[in-house]
């Protein structure tokens, strides 16, 4: 097959995203139905062959096909196959290609599952989407076109980088940016609600599944990352800070607070206009990261390899798509403030003080990311920002929004009982110091390890209270619905995540010793014997592989094998072996031979390291949990008021209507 | 129940904020395109260099000291064999060895004598003296973190100008030659 | 002779492949000043690489650096003697912990006021939103 092909697939599917923004929006505009029929046919068309692309590019690794450039760039003979199929988004040209994918499975999904939203509008989300794509794939086939032609053809690729080659690679772009790119559909639901002037906030119902699985997606996509830093690069770090993980972690906390404004407007018809905003932010800080991260304006180990064109252009398409979106909210957004009261102790106070840390916490990892282009902009000298700012900063915005966190959920919309309030603090105060009580005698030492078993407490205990009380006040069948069941499961994940975070960043022990065989090593209650070294190899590579048998109290643990390899392509990597516990990880990493058969090696202990990806995997199943509800399933057709509607009188029968 | 609609001068106020972030960051890619990030600027500049007591290359039991350079300004280039981009360098030390009107001294840095020498054999030897480094201990104090590097020292033993990376002849006539005349009248 | 070649072209990859890791022991005299070299180290940045700290890095900068920062603490030099003594030969950029300073200003003191500037927003919004709990009705359904 002609990889040629695949570039006539991208520049039909240009022409049809470019269709597909056109025409629906001009039908929904000219309440012309013919038009905005074609938005299910050009996203469809658009989809097939962006796929057809895709599926030509992995073709291509496939057959080890050198003549395409970007295949000799990130392949290679002996590279085992299922490394071939990921090292499609290995590099630059191939990830757009895969954003590119999603960004149509988003959009088929919507046409497969929207089909019941209001004509007009549904065309209207389908053009904005359109949109998304056209610029997307403008921006691949002028500056980052994978299918460029190598000739003379090499008889072998380049290679892999070894870094890559891990099953963090299949796992992580994929979920990753299923989550970047699904918040475009929030925002396209934005953008089709400011055109279309809905009075009306019904649409705010239809975003939030598409929210929250977007939200789900990128908790997972963040966890994968973390875990494969964590064994792949050897040093037990799981985050770093690092402007491209910040560049993640900006959109996770917007949409995080998103989805908690989209219930408050969805439930109670209140913050229309902030929700409207953080549905643009979410998709911008999306778009925002893919700018930072290849525009070589970062220096961080995660950036692609970028030129000039490709910074500007994304720049400029970051500069239409949101500067055009947050010119029509300026001026489209609706001016008149609604919804149902509320006091100041209720629910959605306490929802609104989230959203404010939340924002905040987003605008000083901007800040701190950004602050060293200031630096060098501004030629005020060469600062660096890394984990001493971002770590105590986050901690202490969190701390009000985890206070806060269990009383949410115990309080009423509108006004919560106060009486409530003050029970939950007692018993949860009780809870948590009695459990920093435990902890000390058991054996946890420092501020830092009692506060993180304390705020731990905190949040599962108020789960906890939650729980119980739905439980004896609710009747049977109705106890837990799943909107309710997510909201559970992901504060619990709070919980979790903040337990495993805060004990192992104090209770980790990390050694690097020199061992002779034979020799022994205390890491904490653990004993590491070190058996010497043997040769072995690997599909593509050649490794010395250590043997250590850890013993606990004299009794075998794990015998575990570190390797240094050296792959094919000359470069040398070190794989870290692993124990992983429920309650600590043991991990070995072999360094070098030191001479008479003496190797260095890093023995660590860390425990609750897995309580960090726990947590987020919590966080992920509630947010994928809270889309079975049956509130969103589409009973049938809505018609949303628009601007040229009925007058006030009517309003409330129709608020009222709308709630189905 | 539903509040009078307020003035929206608010509404603007997101659009505004990210006009300004866009603006800000053509400014990094305009920086980004003339300057290359990892060239940190050198907090030693005006200051005067280390002390420091050296082995020259051709004769390792005798050694060269800041002291026995003073009375002069002189150029410290550092380079290694293992280093690509000293490579690149190489021709134009060559052609300006002697353009300069000053000694150009080579500092081998973290390399073994014999890779240097091989690669001086092999490439062609610029430098009026060289001297080594090898364990990179002195070069720390530079505050030398790779190749090539170059230092202009002045008679009082300041340092007045360092560049990070290979020597062009753009960068040695729009920075370096004016350094180096600016010494010359200074009459140091 | 072509036996002694073999040794000295094998002597010479080995030299080559056997990057510096960050594994590197060193004798510290105890766990706390284990510790402290950790923490210390973690909040330096590697000057050669690509935002890697210099505990973490496998880079020979990074290694020659520790134990340059070793060195200092045997000779008890504290803290932040150490990291003056850096920042005079490679910049602020070494610290990944910004100095206060006229340049860091924005920097520190930038997200509490946008926290400020966000706290008067809720405030304003709640002051003209909330109604008092009594005049509110009983809201008993809770919408789930």
């Amino acid at each position: 097959m002609n990889p040629e092909l695949g570039q006539v697939a991208l520049i039909l599917a240009l022409l049809l995203s470019g269709l597909q923004c056109l025409l629906p929006i001009i039908g929904a505009w000219r309440g012309s139905k013919p038009l905005m029929a074609t938005a299910p046919t050009l996203a469809i068309g658009q989809a097939v062959f962006v796929a057809l692309a895709f599926g030509i590019l992995m073709w291509s690794f496939w057959i080890n096909d050198f003549s395409v450039a970007y295949v000799a760039q990130n392949s290679n003979l002996s590279l085992p196959w299922f490394y071939k199929l990921s090292a499609v988004w290995g590099a630059h040209e191939g990830s757009l290609l895969l954003w590119m994918l999603i960004l149509n499975g988003w959009t088929v999904a919507l046409v497969v599952l929207g089909g019941k939203l209001p004509e007009a509008f549904f065309a209207r989300v389908i053009g904005v989407l359109g949109f998304v794509a056209f610029g997307f794939l403008l921006y691949m086939i002028t500056t980052s076109n994978p299918f460029l032609r190598l000739f003379p053809v090499p008889p072998n690729g380049a290679d892999l980088n070894p870094v890559l080659q891990d099953p963090g690679l299949v796992f992580h772009p994929p979920t990753l940016y299923m989550g970047y790119v699904g918040f475009s559909v929030a925002f396209a639901f934005a953008i089709a609600s400011l055109l279309g002037g809905e009075l009306k906030s019904t649409w705010v119902r239809w975003a939030r599944p598409w929210t929250n699985v977007a939200w789900g997606f990128l908790t997972l996509g963040i966890v994968a990352g973390s875990a494969w830093a964590y064994y792949e690069l050897g040093w037990g770090g799981w985050w770093f800070w690092d402007p491209v993980e910040n560049a993640s972690f900006m959109p996770w906390l917007i949409g995080a607070a998103l989805i908690h404004a989209q219930a408050i407007t969805d439930k109670r018809d209140g913050l229309r206009a902030w929700t409207l905003l953080l549905s643009i932010f979410g998709f911008a800080f999306s778009l925002l990261g893919t700018f930072l991260v290849r525009s070589g304006l970062l220096t961080s180990v995660h950036a692609f390899a970028f030129a000039p064109s490709r910074g500007i252009f994304i720049l400029v398409y970051l500069a239409v798509v949101v500067g055009g979106s947050l010119l029509l909210y300026a001026l489209r957004a609706p001016k008149v403030t609604g919804g149902k009261s509320f006091a100041l102790a209720s629910r959605e106070t306490l929802m609104v003080i989230g959203n404010l840390m939340l924002t905040v916490a987003c605008a000083m990892v901007l800040l701190g990311t950004l602050y060293p282009l200031v630096g060098e902009a501004l030629d005020i000298g060469r600062i660096s920002v890394g984990p001493p700012y971002f770590g105590p900063l986050f901690l202490i915005l969190m701390t009000p929004l985890v206070l806060a966190l269990p009383f949410g959920p115990l309080s009423r919309w509108g006004k919560a009982d106060l009486k409530v309030w003050r029970n939950a603090l007692i018993r949860i105060v009780a809870l948590a110091v009695t459990a920093g009580i435990i902890g000390f005698i058991v054996g946890a030492r420092g501020g830092y390890q009692l506060l993180g078993i304390t705020a731990a407490v905190w949040v599962m205990a108020g789960v906890a209270m939650f729980a119980i009380k739905r439980w004896r006040e609710a009747p049977r069948g109705k106890r837990y619905p799943f909107e309710m069941l997510g909201m559970m499961l992901a504060h619990f994940g709070i919980g979790v995540f903040i337990a495993g975070a805060i004990l192992t960043t104090s209770m980790s022990v990390e050694q690097d010793v020199s061992m002779k065989p034979g020799a022994n090593v205390d890491v904490g209650a653990y004993d590491f014997h070190f058996n010497g070294v043997t040769e072995t190899q690997g599909p593509n590579y050649r490794a010395q592989q250590g043997t250590v048998v850890i013993t606990r109290n004299g009794k075998h643990v794990v015998t575990l094998h570190p390797q240094k390899r050296t792959y094919s392509g000359g470069q040398v990597q070190t794989e870290a072996a692993i124990e992983a516990g429920v309650f600590r990880d043991l991990y070995v990493s072999l360094g070098d031979s030191i001479g008479d058969g003496a190797w260095s090696l890093r023995v660590y202990d860390k425990p609750f390291v897995r309580w960090i990806w726990g947590g987020g995997v919590l966080m992920m199943l509630g947010g994928f949990a809270v889309v079975l509800d049956r509130r969103f399933r589409l009973k049938r057709a809505v018609e949303p008021e628009t601007v040229h509607a009925k007058p006030e009188a009517e309003a409330p029968r129709k608020l009222a209507e709308g709630e189905a | 129940m539903n509040e009078v609609a307020r003035k929206p001068i608010g509404r603007f106020v997101p659009l505004i904020v990210f006009a300004a972030l866009v603006a800000f960051f053509v400014i990094g890619l305009v920086w980004n395109q003339t300057h290359d990030a990892r060239f940190v600027p050198s907090p030693l500049i005006d200051k005067p260099a280390p002390e420091f007591r050296l082995p020259r290359l051709e004769q390792p039991t005798q050694f060269v000291t800041k002291a026995d350079l003073l009375g002069k300004p002189y150029l410290i280039n550092v380079f290694a064999s293992w280093c690509f981009a000293c490579g690149d360098e190489h021709p134009t030390l060559m052609a300006y060895r002697d353009k300069f009107g000053l000694p150009l001294i080579g500092y081998d840095y973290k390399d073994a004598p014999q890779d240097a020498r091989a690669w001086l054999d092999r490439h062609g030897n610029p430098y009026h003296e060289v001297i080594t480094d090898q364990s990179g201990d002195t070069a720390i104090n530079f505050g030398v973190y790779g190749a090539p590097e170059t230092y202009l020292i002045d008679a009082e033993g300041v340092i007045r100008y360092k560049h990070i990376g290979p020597l062009t002849p753009d960068v040695i006539a729009k920075e370096l030659e004016p350094k180096i005349r600016a010494l010359e009248q200074a009459g140091t | 002779m072509k036996r002694l070649l073999i040794v000295i072209l094998v002597a010479f990859a080995l030299a080559l492949s056997a990057a510096a890791f960050a594994i590197d022991p060193l004798p510290f005299k105890d766990n706390a000043q284990r510790d402290r070299f950790q923490h210390l180290t973690r909040e330096l940045r590697c000057m050669v690489c690509q935002d890697e700290s210099l505990l973490a890095s496998n880079a020979d900068f990074a290694k020659q650096l520790r134990r340059q920062i070793f060195d200092m603490m045997q000779q008890g030099k504290s803290d932040k003697e150490i990291k003056d003594w850096l920042v005079a030969r490679y910049s602020t950029f070494i610290l990944y912990d910004p100095p206060l300073a006229p340049s860091t200003i924005a920097l520190w003191f930038g997200t509490p006021v946008i926290l400020l500037a966000g706290g008067i927003v809720v405030v304003v919004l709640l002051r003209r939103r909330t109604r008092p709990a009594r005049t509110l009705a009983e809201d008993l359904g809770d919408d789930w």
